[in-house]
């Protein structure tokens, strides 16, 4: 990111409040104090730092208006929607605001450019005040310093929205640098659910991510957010992503992982309110020399809460996954129930799943469990389908994408869904049979 | 009277237990602190063949420029003074033949300890060691006449180089970590032991491990070397008498297991709570060879101990069962490594641990599959159990896999013992300290039986002792 550094971007430091500048400040000052990460790093551990470069991306000031329109026209994953927004190489493409009736009822959603302008207290409160502590303080201050695309999503108390906000995040140019940052404030017993879509505009631009969502859901809220990455294979990408969970709410984050280089995959869940119940959900399919890093935290502040997270991963060719989660249940937080699941599937002899599922606990009356496990098809389950006149090859695709629909269920959206099945199958149906 | 307060109040250790010690009295001092003349000196003792104090100067070397591990270690390793510690000391006595020439106050420890004169009619040999060197050696005649070797590490280096050179310090190289860097430089004392192809051992070595003197860091070497075919199971114990400030214990422990042998390591230990307790243990598996660790980590201040095997021939099997018990200011660090270098390996790691009071218990553990191996198979299962509100366990297991056919599963659970149980007991008349301390063997009861007899026995009233005034 030299290059950033040498020429600052000045298209946010006009007209922000103090407050931003200084968190833009903090940030910058961050990521330049904290040394890159190396191999022996805890936190990346199993990574291949050596090959992790963010040199020399820049953010691109504005895509052309063909661009913008064509990939305007191609977003869409999701019909039925209480909002949406569309960026392209972090400039604003589209923008469907709420209706007028949600608008009335207090909801707001809005680019985070225009919310600073209109509703500084509540950005001043939630904006770039969450990071996750699982390594990638570096890349948050980077952020921090260079965001000017994204979302805020604000339901008041007892506000419910039926169907989901959309953001479409593409790159587009070349060797581009993005911020994308979703924010969403859920106020007590109130509903919402999210959809961010990350994507490339084709296969060869290259390009640095650097995306952050953060949760805040009140008291009794139920909040729903879904990710779908699938970034080219030239891009370089981090999210980082928190959930805060008050009492009796119930958070749920499933997140759908095809493309990138390498990405980098935070998720740090934190439990404050007792009654809480998080779920998070990960389904990755990675090929080629593909480098899936997935690091969670789920920290139980509070007692009688439940989180439970599954993060599947399928690799083919040369890919690999390192999936290192860790529960955290404080000493004060009995009652709690906590659950961790990472199952990888091998589909090639030089396929490489790492997996560190750990846990702390500071507790004793706490139900805690985690599992991971790693291997091939199942053999017996494949010679059942065979013995059942089923074709080898369409028993293994069966079985692959049995493994996948574990998570793909859980998007409960019939047309999403079946659009991440699509986008599945184009990209790895006839690598899935061979 | 709540429930925890009860429980808190049950748990509580009596200290004074195994506390005894006799007086010092040793005819050679290395002094305290560590320089190379200590090292110099304990090669000047020992008599050291040239190639044995170039290793430990090395060894010295290698020790002083690694980092302490702390950036994943519990930080407590931080207050171990190595200029504290004496490294070397000794009777200055021969291996002892018969048990009549054992002096009569080392004799009497053993009595304390539980180990009775007629155990030695039943075992194939005793090194126990007092202190650095082996105050009693003895092995059956027939096992001699089979060409077993049984003997402590200095009189293996120099009677035996030609057997065991070859392996020394190759399982477990000096750089492995500080603490084998340490050893290495200062080792004394241990059981160096070679089963000649073919020979299987009906009954199992043992050794009785004990520290004995203030500040004094027990350094033990063990090398056990299993040629094709062969069979062997070793046992070692220990117990130590308490301490005013901390004691440093940091073993080296190497297996080797040729072709189709099979090699069997018990431990059951029980450390005064200051014993910094830092092992390296690991086991090289041949072409359809088994290494087994049984291990039993019961009391010291921080043990950190990892049993691990390398599965280097096809078929190889490798096996790590361990109970570890953390009571209050104790942190049991243990865990195991499986590190798969040839098709059709498998390897099954089962742990166990209980936190009493403000004990904690950490599994640590690493699975590797790196190269492109086939039909590779491992089971991790650890289970924590947690007596009181402020015990914790945590658990950092990593697995890397690779390759056709390998399947890796790891699973772990943390619990407590459920109120409905300690009821449903005490509702058929136990005391509450009875139902839990039933509840605690009923938790660990499945991997005992693991053990053979004799330490099952010996390992049930180990944690009875520490569950002692819980369980009545």
């Amino acid at each position: 990111m030299t290059t950033t550094l040498e020429t600052p971007i000045d298209m946010q430091t006009t007209n922000e409040p103090t407050w931003l500048g200084e968190r833009r400040a903090a940030g910058l000052k961050q990521f330049n104090d904290l040394p890159m990460p190396t191999a022996r790093d805890e936190a990346w551990r199993f990574a291949s730092v050596g090959r992790l470069s963010i040199d020399n991306y820049d953010p691109i000031a504005d895509a052309s208006t063909d661009v913008l329109e064509q990939l305007t026209k191609r977003s869409d994953l999701v019909s039925t929607r209480a909002g949406q927004t569309i960026f392209v190489d972090d400039t604003q493409a589209q923008f469907e605001p709420v209706s007028e009736a949600l608008a009335a009822q207090g909801v707001i959603y809005l680019p985070i450019l225009e919310a600073i302008e209109k509703h500084p207290e509540l950005m001043e409160q939630y904006f770039l005040k969450e990071s996750t502590e699982l390594g990638s303080k570096k890349f948050f201050g980077l952020h921090a310093s260079a965001v000017r695309a994204g979302n805020v999503l604000y339901v008041p108390k007892g506000v419910e929205v039926k169907d989901p906000f959309v953001n479409y995040y593409w790159t587009s140019g070349a060797r581009a640098a993005v911020f994308p940052h979703t924010l969403i404030i859920a106020e007590d017993n109130s509903k919402a659910s999210v959809v961010d879509i990350f994507f490339s505009e084709n296969d060869s631009n290259e390009a640095l991510n650097i995306a952050v969502a953060n949760v805040h859901a009140g008291p009794g809220a139920k909040v729903f957010r879904k990710v779908v990455q699938d970034w080219n294979e030239k891009t370089v990408s981090f999210q980082l992503d928190t959930i805060i969970a008050d009492r009796n709410t119930d958070v749920k984050n499933v997140a759908v992982n095809i493309g990138a280089a390498r990405a980098r995959y935070e998720n740090q869940v934190r439990i404050e309110g007792p009654g809480a119940h998080v779920k998070s959900y990960s389904l990755t399919v990675a090929e080629e020399s593909q480098e899936f890093d997935q690091r969670t935290f789920q920290i139980h502040n509070a007692p009688n809460a439940v989180s439970d997270l599954l993060y599947k991963n399928a690799l083919l060719d040369n890919s690999r996954s390192i999936f290192s989660g860790l529960i955290k249940v404080a000493p004060n937080a009995q009652q709690t129930d906590a659950y961790q699941t990472n199952r990888n599937l091998l589909l090639d002899p030089t396929a490489e799943a790492n997996a560190l599922p750990g846990l702390e606990i500071l507790a004793n009356d706490v139900k805690c469990s985690h599992g991971a496990t790693t291997g091939n098809v199942d053999e017996d389950e494949l010679f059942y389908m065979m013995s059942r006149g089923i074709p080898k090859r369409t028993a293994m695709q069966l079985m692959v994408f049995g493994f996948f629909e574990e998570i793909i269920e859980k998007i409960e959206s019939d047309e999403l869904a079946e659009n991440l099945r699509e986008l599945i199958r184009n990209k790895f149906a006839t690598k899935l049979i061979k | 009277m709540s429930d925890t307060t009860i429980q808190e109040e049950a748990i509580r250790v009596d200290t004074e237990k195994g506390n005894f010690k006799y007086p010092e009295n040793y005819k050679y001092d290395a002094g305290v602190g560590l320089t190379e003349d200590t090292v110099k000196y304990i090669s000047d003792v020992k008599n050291d063949a040239e190639w044995v104090r170039e290793f430990r100067l090395k060894a010295l070397e290698i020790f002083k420029n690694k980092p302490m591990p702390t950036k994943w270690a519990d930080e407590d390793l931080n207050n171990i003074d190595f200029d504290k510690i004496r490294y070397y000391l000794s009777k200055g006595q021969m291996p002892a033949r018969s048990w009549d020439d054992v002096p009569d106050d080392v004799k009497e420890t053993f009595e304390r300890l539980g180990i009775p004169e007629q155990e030695r009619k039943f075992l194939a040999g005793v090194e126990a060691q007092f202190d650095s060197e082996a105050s009693y050696s003895r092995m059956k005649e027939d096992l001699e006449k089979e060409g077993v070797i049984f003997c402590g590490s200095t009189e293996g280096l120099n009677k035996y180089p030609e057997i065991f050179r070859k392996y020394f310090g190759k399982v477990i190289p000096t750089s492995d970590n500080k603490f084998s860097a340490l050893n290495s430089a200062v080792f004394s004392g241990g059981s160096f032991i070679y089963v000649p192809k073919g020979v299987k051992l009906k009954q199992p070595l043992q050794a009785y491990f004990r520290i004995n003197a203030e500040n004094f860091g027990q350094f033990e070497r063990t090398l056990i070397i299993a040629d094709e075919d062969s069979e062997i199971t070793y046992m070692e114990g220990c117990t130590a008498p308490k301490f005013e400030t901390a004691t440093l214990h940091s073993a080296v422990v190497e297996l080797v297991a040729l072709k189709n042998a099979k090699i069997q390591y018990i431990t059951v230990q029980n450390w005064s709570s200051n014993v910094f307790n830092l092992v390296t243990k690991r086991g090289m598996a041949d072409e359809g060879a088994e290494v087994k660790w049984i291990d039993c980590n019961i009391g010291s201040r921080l043990t950190m101990k990892y049993p691990g095997v390398v599965l280097k021939g096809k078929g190889a099997r490798g096996e790590v069962l361990s109970i570890a018990l953390a009571n209050d200011g104790q942190h049991q660090d243990t865990g195991a490594k499986m590190m798969h270098l040839a098709d059709n390996t498998t390897s099954n790691i089962i742990s166990k641990s209980i936190s009493i009071g403000k004990g904690r218990s950490t599994y640590r553990g690493q699975v590797h599959m790196p190269k492109h191996l086939k039909n590779c198979k491992n089971n991790t299962e650890c289970d924590a159990l947690l007596i009181n509100t402020n015990s914790r366990t945590d658990t950092y297991p990593a697995i890397t896999t690779r390759g056709e056919n390998n399947t890796v599963q790891h699973e772990a659970s943390v619990s407590k013992v459920s109120a409905e149980q300690i009821f449903y007991m005490m509702q058929r008349g136990l005391s509450e300290a009875e139902a839990m301390s039933l509840a605690v063997n009923g938790f660990v009861n499945e991997l005992m039986k693991a053990f053979p007899m004799e330490y099952s026995v010996e390992l049930k009233r180990l944690i009875d002792m520490e569950m002692e005034g819980s369980v009545g």
